[in-house]
């Protein structure tokens, strides 16, 4: 009876882990399967030529040829470029929720910006193109509505949740006793925000700041209806540029099964991987070095 | 003190510009949400009749409904939450109450965080290499409920957790004070009382599956389906690619835009619709405590 009992105790421990390791599983399949469709790639083409090259023309039948190097660009521009307006925007509001605003108002502009960051974002992307699109050509004059500028400006109003909720965590856990310091030397509260609030969550921020990025530069949807699809490096901010995941979400339906172009497009996704793992590796270690525990930390 | 009082009064003008700056910041944020929601409101509320709920698309998708598009979407969401609940909070389970801090915990976390941050094309092209070929589920239901499903997993991971994280330790102290094991106490005790929670995050789970659409562009939909899903191998139609392929890839992209109105807003009235419930549920769960 008694061992009865201590057997399944033990059972339900080993379940309960084996389901815990499978999202380890899963983002092994994820990377194993991205490899055997992708690499098969550089039997035709070398990685250097790959990453390096301008010229991206994978249906070319007599020469195709396979460089991402105008796609990279492109996804970083737009990374950098939805950042410059993500960060300010979601690190203040993180600041106004946690220091400012009232019991109330936090009930108001919490429920906000998570609903901010629900939007699907195949409606973000409609809006960009049917709303802010014919709205830059016609009052800033500009060629092309799709293009660099427009995605990011979509792509920021995703990021700024994910910057903003992380952040506030970070502004949350800096110990009381350092605040009150600060007032009771006389600083006001914006003096203190400044001088100790911020800098006491800084590890925290920068998390949030790479998370967003990460975000950013994975999303697909509204670089594949806004970006403008052209694979050229920008020479402004209102080129249309093509970024990684929308020159795989645009051409996979139409490559076909294997072929070069397939092999191709897997390996951008490779790339597109180890962009958000390296992203994403980082925030976990600065966030775990720099891990607050209490005033001694600082 | 003239001086010092002068400089007081600069430092809280300083304060006010701030605060007005901060103010400004969140303003833009909640404006950016209600034009969203108002411009597709306005636009769209014209179209939605109980034909176009109801009815299938017609003449080469410029006309009549989107019923199979909603069907599909509510399949996919609800079937990958079929799967990748009961599999979110079992491990929600290991972590909070049998892990150890240590290097197996540190190992799951890292896997966890990573599958979390992985594009949704990625996961799409992981789909269609891994379902749709390797295990021939074809272009269907299936694929994308599993793709889905390792989408929304570390979302439910999360929400689990912090569900199980909010039931008072004192509980299971108690019932293993009884001489309960420790899996009598989560399956009689704790999970019980972390039922409400998970279910916050099941519906976000749903909203964000139904949502998702370069995950499931390569594994589930189709541009155009006559029939409904008859087995899961079948092909469907989804809201959120129906919006991606009438905006930029229709017959008459300018004839259809009451059609991409409409359907952009039942896509984002069953997400939000969702999402508030959920918001509702946590705050009245926050009260009760």
């Amino acid at each position: 009876m008694r061992f009865d009992r201590k057997a399944k105790d033990n059972l339900a421990k080993y379940f309960f882990l084996c389901t815990a390791l499978f999202s380890i599983l899963a983002l092994a399949l994820i990377t194993i399967y991205l490899f055997m469709e992708g690499l098969p790639i550089f039997k035709v083409t070398s990685v250097t030529d790959f990453v390096f090259g301008q010229y991206w023309y994978p249906t070319n039948e007599a020469n195709p040829e396979f460089g991402i190097s105008t796609l990279i660009v492109a996804s970083l521009a737009v990374t950098i470029l939805s950042s410059c307006l993500a960060i300010p925007l979601g690190v203040m509001t993180a600041i106004y929720l946690s220091e400012i605003a009232t019991h109330n108002m936090r009930q108001i502009v919490k429920p906000v910006v998570e609903l901010l960051a629900s939007l699907p974002s195949v409606v973000i992307g409609f809006f960009g193109m049917v709303v802010v699109a014919p709205f830059l050509q016609d009052v800033m004059d500009v060629p092309v509505g799709l293009n660099l500028f427009n995605a990011s400006l979509m792509l920021a109003f995703m990021s700024v949740p994910t910057i903003c909720s992380v952040s506030e965590d970070a502004i949350y856990s800096v110990p009381r006793e350092l605040k009150e310091a600060s007032l009771a030397l006389g600083a006001t509260h914006w003096e203190t925000i400044r001088k100790v609030i911020v800098p006491a969550s800084l590890s925290g921020i920068s998390t949030a700041v790479i998370l967003g990025m990460s975000r950013a530069i994975g999303e697909t949807m509204v670089v594949l209806m806004v970006a403008g699809g052209a694979a050229m490096f920008p020479n402004s901010i209102f080129s249309p540029v093509r970024p990684m995941p929308a020159s795989i979400a645009a051409e996979m339906a139409e490559a076909p099964f294997r072929s070069n172009h397939y092999r191709a497009l897997f390996a951008t996704g490779i790339v597109l991987f180890l962009f958000t793992l390296v992203f994403n590796i980082i925030a976990q270690h600065i966030s775990e070095k720099h891990k607050q525990t209490g005033a001694a930390t600082l | 003190m003239p001086t010092a009082s002068h400089k007081l009064a600069a430092r809280k003008a300083y304060q006010t510009l701030a605060w007005a700056a901060f103010r400004c910041a969140t303003g833009i944020n909640g404006l950016a949400l209600v034009i969203i929601c108002i411009f597709l409101f306005r636009n769209g509320l014209s179209a939605i009749t109980w034909s176009f709920l109801t009815e299938a698309p017609r003449e080469s998708m410029t006309a009549g409904g989107i019923f199979p598009c909603i069907v599909g979407t509510v399949l996919l969401s609800v079937g990958s939450m079929l799967v990748a609940f009961p599999l979110g909070v079992a491990a929600a389970i290991y972590l909070n109450e049998y892990a150890r801090p240590g290097r197996t915990l540190r190992f799951i976390r890292l896997g966890i965080n990573n599958l979390a941050g992985v594009p949704s094309v990625v996961f799409g092209l992981f789909g269609l290499a891994f379902f749709v070929i390797f295990f021939g589920f074809g272009v269907s239901l299936l694929s994308g409920i599993l793709t889905l499903a390792i989408l929304v997993l570390p979302v439910i991971i999360g929400t689990s957790e912090e569900a199980l994280r909010s039931v008072p330790n004192t509980y299971r102290e108690a019932s293993l004070g009884l001489g309960a094991t420790k899996w009598q106490t989560i399956r009689l005790v704790v999970l019980p009382a972390a039922v409400p929670g998970m279910l916050t995050g099941a519906i976000l789970g749903l909203s964000r599956a139904a949502g998702e659409t370069a995950a499931i562009m390569f594994t589930a939909s189709v541009f155009y389906t006559p029939d409904l899903p008859t087995s899961i191998f079948s092909p469907v139609m989804a809201l959120p690619y129906h919006v991606y392929v009438l905006a930029t890839a229709g017959t008459n992209i300018e004839k259809t835009r009451p059609l991409q109105y409409g359907t952009a807003l039942v896509l984002i009235a069953l997400v939000l619709g969702m999402n508030m419930a959920a918001i509702w549920l946590r705050a009245r769960l926050q009260k009760q405590r």
